[in-house]
């Protein structure tokens, strides 16, 4: 196991290299969900607010 | 869109699965290079986030064309949905690429043509992304976008063939060769999974984008026509 976290005596490029890779690709996908959530909510209200005026 | 409905949940579904395959096949059951040892195993995210950088920005500059010539707003929606994806893979190959640089070439960074042209890939994303956001109006934004995508083309194949063109630190390309690729197919394998995994990880997450630019035009037209009424 610990011959496995060493990477040859290479740990200190290879794990960051990957965590980078996780991390950023993890991001991506944070942003973009929030973003699509964000714009789902803009756009319900925005056309319940229209239907009610219709309405009225 | 409708199409892009459909396959959505399955490319999350596969871009996950390929995702923890290909980390794990790099990380344990890959076997260390010959001469480079472990360092190998940073070619499983390196050159799958380089691939992406290339093929993210040919979708924008192929979308850009369409924009220009035919004015589709889908090409205007796809292209800027995909630039912070494509920055973003950018970002990756160019760390990552460094800290296999530090113990391979002996330094982080070089300003060779393969890795100088490629940071110059990562502005032109920038400097794209820059102006969709200085540009209010969505039309004249995707016009001038679109311009910058098509001339910011011209880097693609300086990167792709700087490393033939010029003699640089960077190795040639080992997989797309004309004789088959270079690599013994224990670490070619894991390569490939990683390969498809990111491009599937892109096409999801492009789609999702795309739904969420739709969505944002949609609420500016009816904030305008509220406005206006």
């Amino acid at each position: 196991m610990a011959e496995f976290f060493s990477m040859g005596g290479y740990a200190a490029y290879v794990w960051p290299a990957f965590l980078i890779s996780i991390v950023v690709l993890a991001g991506l996908v944070i942003n973009t969900l929030a973003n699509y959530r964000k714009q789902q909510t803009i756009l319900a209200a925005i056309e319940n607010s229209q239907t009610e005026d219709t309405e009225a | 869109m409708t199409l892009s409905g459909v396959l959505l949940p399955w490319l999350i579904g596969a871009a996950a699965l390929l995702m923890v395959v290909g980390f794990i096949w790099g990380l344990v059951f890959a076997p260390p290079d010959y001469q480079q040892g472990d360092t190998v195993r940073i070619m499983f995210v390196h050159v799958p986030a380089a691939w992406l950088s290339l093929l993210c920005y040919s979708l924008i500059a192929t979308a850009s064309v369409i924009s220009l010539i035919w004015r589709h707003a889908l090409a205007d929606v796809a292209a800027k949905s995909a630039a912070p994806l494509g920055a973003a893979f950018t970002f990756l190959a160019l760390v990552t690429g460094m800290l296999w640089g530090q113990p391979m070439w002996g330094t982080f960074w070089v300003w060779d043509a393969r890795l100088t042209s490629f940071l110059v890939l990562f502005f032109i994303y920038i400097g794209y992304m820059a102006l969709w956001e200085t540009i209010d109006d969505p039309q004249k934004a995707g016009r001038a976008a679109a311009i910058l995508g098509v001339v910011g083309f011209i880097n693609v194949p300086i990167v792709k063939f700087s490393v033939d063109w010029w003699n640089t630190l960077h190795q040639p390309a080992s997989i797309s060769r004309l004789d088959g690729p270079a690599i013994h197919w224990t670490i070619l394998t894991p390569l490939l999974i990683m390969a498809v995994a990111y491009t599937v990880f892109f096409f999801a997450l492009l789609f999702i984008r795309m739904r969420t630019e739709i969505m944002k035009r949609r609420v500016r037209s009816l904030q305008l026509a509220q406005a206006a009424g």
